[in-house]
């Protein structure tokens, strides 16, 4: 009789466990699954007419090649001969309306004075993870005229699937100043590089490469804020850039919508604006646009919130005093943020070719602010499986 | 810098291994509901990093 109890007793401890083991597996699989799709969705990228040729970054530094980080580089060749720009999207891969402005030259720019060359995700490696912890969704969708297009939603940092671990202190080089132990795997405290450093310093060592052997004139570094962040709404500028900076910010502010100029710091080193003008003659521009998503007072962290921008919580705290840039019910939509963007990186171009006529920039077929806004963005990405053969690449 | 990051990877990940190895037999062995549930929502982590999903 206990012989008999004792069998039915372990038959239940194994049922317990094969159940319990079960929904086990059933969770690893469903969140590992989200994981995976996440890291693997495939971004399509209809090019533009103006497309002369898309490279790979490994091409000017091999120390990159076969990494996450081997993004694509989109060419585009001017009627006209004239200066090189580069326009760098998804530094940091949490602020879309950068790679999603980067994206709209991709898809309709025509240069008809100069060269163009565009990056749609510069820390691709970021674009595979959201912040840990966050609850961040993995991905977004823009409405489009044939439907609607996923994107995936990214971190500030390089995944630490792909670098890590990070160290105690993250000693820059060549500076050895001491930053935040994180930024080790953050794009805009990398620069300019190191050919043997970590993929993140790999990376920007690549970006340094091709911008000296492609003789770029201006780098432009596209990003988002959160309000609560002083450096916001403005054009970060290196030495070289500050007459080009400011023209673009007093011809903004008085025609389309307010944008400041700032000085980059000398000793504030890694970042973009700092470095490239420093290891390179490129004059080297960093865009601010607004996103509350980014705020830490913000409310529930959706992909409503991610692409309307409006949050009563990050709202309270402008009438507290505590925002560097406005906000109202009418919230920071996508449409907004991009066409800042889109409107400023023309803008450069149009200021770039008074002060330097010989030397020339224009573009065709990309947005201003009002047009953006107007029709959204989703007007300009094109149906994939309607593009010629050969036109479509993926992200 | 990056070869010390690879060596303490491949630790890393055989530590992983092993600690996922050690929840998996303890699992087995308890016979309290409450610690297989704990050994279960435990694991899931370190699976996770081991299959290279999150």
């Amino acid at each position: 009789m206990r012989a008999g109890s004792g069998n039915r007793g372990g038959r239940a401890l194994l049922v317990r466990k094969l159940v319990l083991g079960g929904l086990g597996l059933l969770l690893l699989v469903t969140s590992g699954a989200s994981f995976y799709r996440h890291r693997h969705l495939q971004e399509a990228v209809v090019l533009s007419p103006g497309v002369a040729e898309v490279k790979k970054l490994s091409e000017y530094f091999d120390g990159i090649r076969g990494t996450i980080n081997d993004c694509n580089l989109y060419f585009f060749e001017g009627e006209e001969p004239g200066a090189t720009v580069l326009v760098m999207g998804g530094t940091h891969p949490e602020e879309p309306a950068a790679r999603l402005a980067a994206w709209l030259f991709a898809e309709n720019a025509v240069m008809e004075h100069g060269r163009l060359i565009v990056v749609l995700s510069s820390n691709r490696s970021g674009t595979t993870v959201t912040r840990l912890g966050g609850a961040y969704p993995a991905n977004f969708t823009i409405p489009t005229d044939w439907g609607q297009q996923t994107f995936r939603m990214g971190d500030r940092w390089s995944n630490p699937l792909d670098q890590w671990p990070d160290p105690e202190v993250y000693i820059h080089y060549p500076s050895g100043q001491y930053l935040a132990y994180v930024d080790i795997r953050n794009l805009n405290r990398t620069w300019p590089g190191r050919p043997d450093g970590t993929l993140t310093e790999r990376t920007t060592y690549a970006f340094m490469e091709l911008i000296r052997q492609e003789d770029v004139d201006i780098f432009i570094d596209l990003h988002e804020a959160e309000l609560q962040y002083p450096v916001i709404s403005t054009i970060v500028a290196h030495d070289r850039g500050e007459e080009l900076a400011t023209f673009v910010s007093m011809m903004l502010s008085d025609e389309e919508f307010n944008i400041g100029m700032e000085y980059s710091p000398q000793n504030l080193h890694g970042l973009s604006h700092r470095e490239v003008g420093d290891y390179s003659d490129a004059i080297s521009l960093l865009f601010e646009a607004p996103e509350p998503f980014l705020d830490a007072t913000r409310g529930k962290t959706t992909r409503e919130q991610l692409l309307t921008g409006v949050d009563e919580f990050v709202m309270k705290a402008g009438e507290h005093g505590l925002l560097f840039e406005r906000i109202d019910e009418g919230g920071w939509p996508i449409d907004v943020r991009v066409g800042r963007h889109t409107s400023t990186v023309l803008q450069t171009m149009e200021s770039w070719t008074i002060l330097n006529p010989d030397r020339p920039l224009s573009c065709r077929g990309v947005p201003r602010y009002a047009e953006v806004i107007e029709r959204g963005l989703g007007h300009w990405l094109h149906d994939p499986s309607k593009a010629a053969p050969g036109r479509v690449v993926t992200e | 810098m990056a070869i010390l990051q690879t060596i303490i990877t491949v630790i890393y990940y055989i530590l992983i291994a092993y600690v996922a190895a050690i929840l998996i037999w303890n699992l087995s062995k308890t016979r309290k509901w409450e610690q297989e549930v704990l050994y279960i929502i435990v694991l899931i982590p370190f699976l996770l990093r081991l299959f290279r999903l999150k």
